[in-house]
């Protein structure tokens, strides 16, 4: 079986496909992972990578990039998926993720990995930081932006809306953050743990431009970070909501139980394979 | 008083006493003593001059400006000053982005908010990415009469447990000029305790300079070695004074950096047989400059003819006038100098 796609929309459908496939062997290499999460933001990741940002693969620290910022460490294994599609980081170290002396830890650190701009995984620190390198960069007479993932469980974090605040108070135009909702935390869905909805509501109040998308939908991803990017100018931050799905692309892992650290068995890596490139686009 | 007997009505006995009663020192008191020398916000002055030179320095604060002495810098850079806010997690979150475009955030609040509120902000976006951030942070200790809420008694121990930090506990007006430049010189974070508004005057008479981690001897005596630290050391030099009318000569080390620590300095001057090592501080006496001196002591193998700590304790410390606080803890030049003079056998 495969998956049609439109015809502007395949080259990222297959870097989408590219950077689950490189999830899952990560996770196959290390017996466990939050790979629900790194499948759900699959799409997420091959928009930002592959249409949004500007960098260069062979010079990671170059300064005219766009910054990507990680909040939620322990999505390391997707976003590692994805430098290494965009090469900023070798294939071959795939095998080496989570394993002593790695520069791939299970929770992304900036000292550790090329391309990994902030240590997170103490959750809430990404949108603080974002604040700073915005004015960082408005202050150079960059005209670069900062994008920043995060996840809806941090949305329970005081600090992410000091930096929400903050973003809308210093007019930071330059800021696409990306919350994604799916709804799951370590203790239970998102929004029954500490309730946040109606979020699009809440954060046009606050000031910021929103757009709320299916987060698996490449077409309405990219739109969403088109739209975000003609903010240049308009002095509002903006934030992509995206509603995402865990285990995407692997229909038994989409159909698993919701787990903040679903159980994947040995066995069941090659068939999470199988059934990922069964919906590769043709 | 103690938890247990603060709510007691107050007794009869303190409308009658015969002394006149303080009132609760103001936020921001003065620690300076009534006449002596001072010098008017040295930090705001010397960030001034230091941004004169080196375009990367900004100056960041929440919401604290006026009180960390940091308006004399936003008003005379106001575009490189950023007010971010009651909200330290951010204020610190920031900074470490700021640093990681290539500026030298100065970022100020009190230190109870920066050790208690914002640690893991400060520990994870600023130490462990090793970024340029300077933390500079006024009511070190028992610098205010407000009661725990404003009193820092812990903040060095907090922060020298934070790999990477630098930590710098000054004395005075004279110590503080001379640190800003030489942190902004260090590349990596810096935790500085301020001292704001107008700042007591001391060791421009000691012909001294501030060099980042070294410890120096101020005074030579051969009845105690006080190794001190912040205004401790003013107290110390003040408790010679008291102490030399008694004919106790004693010994002042100022180990102005916490973080790195001089061992090696601190060593040497406690070998000198026959005089016992105090040390006093501004600050709990868990985990700040006593038990590092203690600890080098120990591996070192230096074994001195005593060791004593002057030190705020372990408790909640009172609300109330500094002086009287200053005299209750322990901490006041009188106190330094009864308590020397108790160990010494005088």
């Amino acid at each position: 079986m495969t998956i049609a796609t439109s015809g502007h929309n395949r080259q990222l459908a297959e870097r989408a496909h590219a950077i689950r496939r490189n999830a899952l062997r990560m996770g196959e290499v290390q017996g466990q992972g939050y790979i629900a999460q790194a499948l759900g933001i699959s799409d997420v990741l091959a928009v930002a990578y592959f249409h949004a940002m500007t960098y260069r693969p062979e010079d990671p620290e170059w300064d005219g990039r766009d910054r990507f910022l990680l909040s939620n460490g322990h999505y390391a294994i997707a976003l590692y998926a994805a430098l290494i599609e965009a090469g900023i980081v070798p294939k071959d170290e795939l095998e080496t993720y989570g394993f002593d002396d790695s520069r791939l830890p299970m929770s992304g650190m900036a000292s550790y990995t090329p391309g990994m701009e902030m240590s997170g995984g103490s959750l809430g620190l990404g949108l603080a930081i974002a604040v700073g390198r915005c004015l960082g960069l408005k202050r150079k007479g960059s005209d670069r932006h900062v994008y920043t993932l995060f996840s809806d469980g941090e949305l329970d974090e005081g600090s992410v809306w000091e930096a929400i605040m903050s973003a809308a108070h210093f007019q930071l135009d330059n800021l696409i953050a990306v919350v994604d909702v799916n709804n799951q935390q370590a203790d239970g869905p998102s929004t029954s743990v500490l309730g946040f909805e109606p979020l699009t509501e809440k954060l046009e109040a606050f000031g910021w431009f929103v757009r709320r998308v299916d987060g698996n939908d490449l077409d309405a991803v990219r739109e969403a970070f088109d739209a975000a990017k003609a903010q240049s100018g308009s002095g509002k931050p903006s934030m992509i909501i995206a509603d995402t799905l865990m285990g995407k692309g692997v229909p038994f892992l989409e159909a698993r139980e919701k787990n903040h650290f679903i159980r994947v068995d040995a066995h069941e890596w090659q068939l999470a394979l199988a059934a990922l490139d069964e919906r590769k686009p043709s | 008083m103690n938890h247990a007997t603060r709510k007691a009505a107050p007794a009869a006995a303190t409308a009658a006493a015969g002394k006149p009663r303080l009132t609760t020192s103001a936020m921001i008191a003065s620690i300076a003593a009534e006449g002596q020398r001072t010098k008017p916000a040295p930090f705001g002055h010397a960030l001034v001059a230091l941004a004169r030179e080196n375009p990367a320095v900004v100056g960041m604060t929440a919401d604290l400006g006026k009180y960390t002495d940091l308006h004399i810098f936003s008003q005379a850079f106001p575009e490189r000053f950023y007010q971010m806010g009651m909200a330290e997690q951010l204020l610190f979150g920031a900074a470490s982005g700021l640093a990681a475009e290539g500026f030298m955030p100065f970022a100020t609040t009190y230190a109870v908010f920066a050790s208690r509120r914002a640690y893991d902000f400060i520990h994870q976006t600023i130490a462990e990415e090793n970024r340029n951030v300077k933390i500079v942070c006024a009511l070190p200790g028992l610098t205010s009469g407000y009661g725990p809420s404003h009193q820092a008694a812990e903040d060095l121990a907090l922060f020298r447990a934070m790999p990477n930090m630098v930590v710098i506990d000054p004395c005075d007006a004279h110590e503080i000029e001379q640190a800003v430049p030489v942190m902004a010189a260090h590349d990596g974070p810096v935790y500085m305790r301020l001292l704001r508004g107008q700042v007591p005057l001391v060791l421009d008479e000691y012909g001294y300079t501030f060099e980042l981690g070294k410890a120096k001897m101020l005074r030579d005596g051969p009845d105690a070695l006080i190794v001190s630290s912040g205004i401790m050391t003013m107290r110390a030099l003040e408790a010679a004074e008291l102490l030399r009318q008694d004919k106790v000569e004693v010994a002042v080390l100022h180990v102005p950096t916490i973080k790195p620590l001089d061992e090696a300095t601190i060593v040497e001057a406690a070998r000198k047989s026959g005089r016992p090592v105090i040390v006093a501080e501004n600050h709990t006496v868990i985990g700040g400059l006593g038990e590092a001196v203690a600890g080098a002591l120990l591996r070192a193998g230096v074994a001195p003819a005593g060791f004593h700590q002057i030190g705020l304790p372990d408790a909640f410390l009172d609300a109330g006038a500094l002086p009287t606080l200053h005299d209750r803890y322990g901490i006041s030049a009188a106190a330094v100098a009864e308590q020397v003079k108790d160990w010494t056998g005088r």
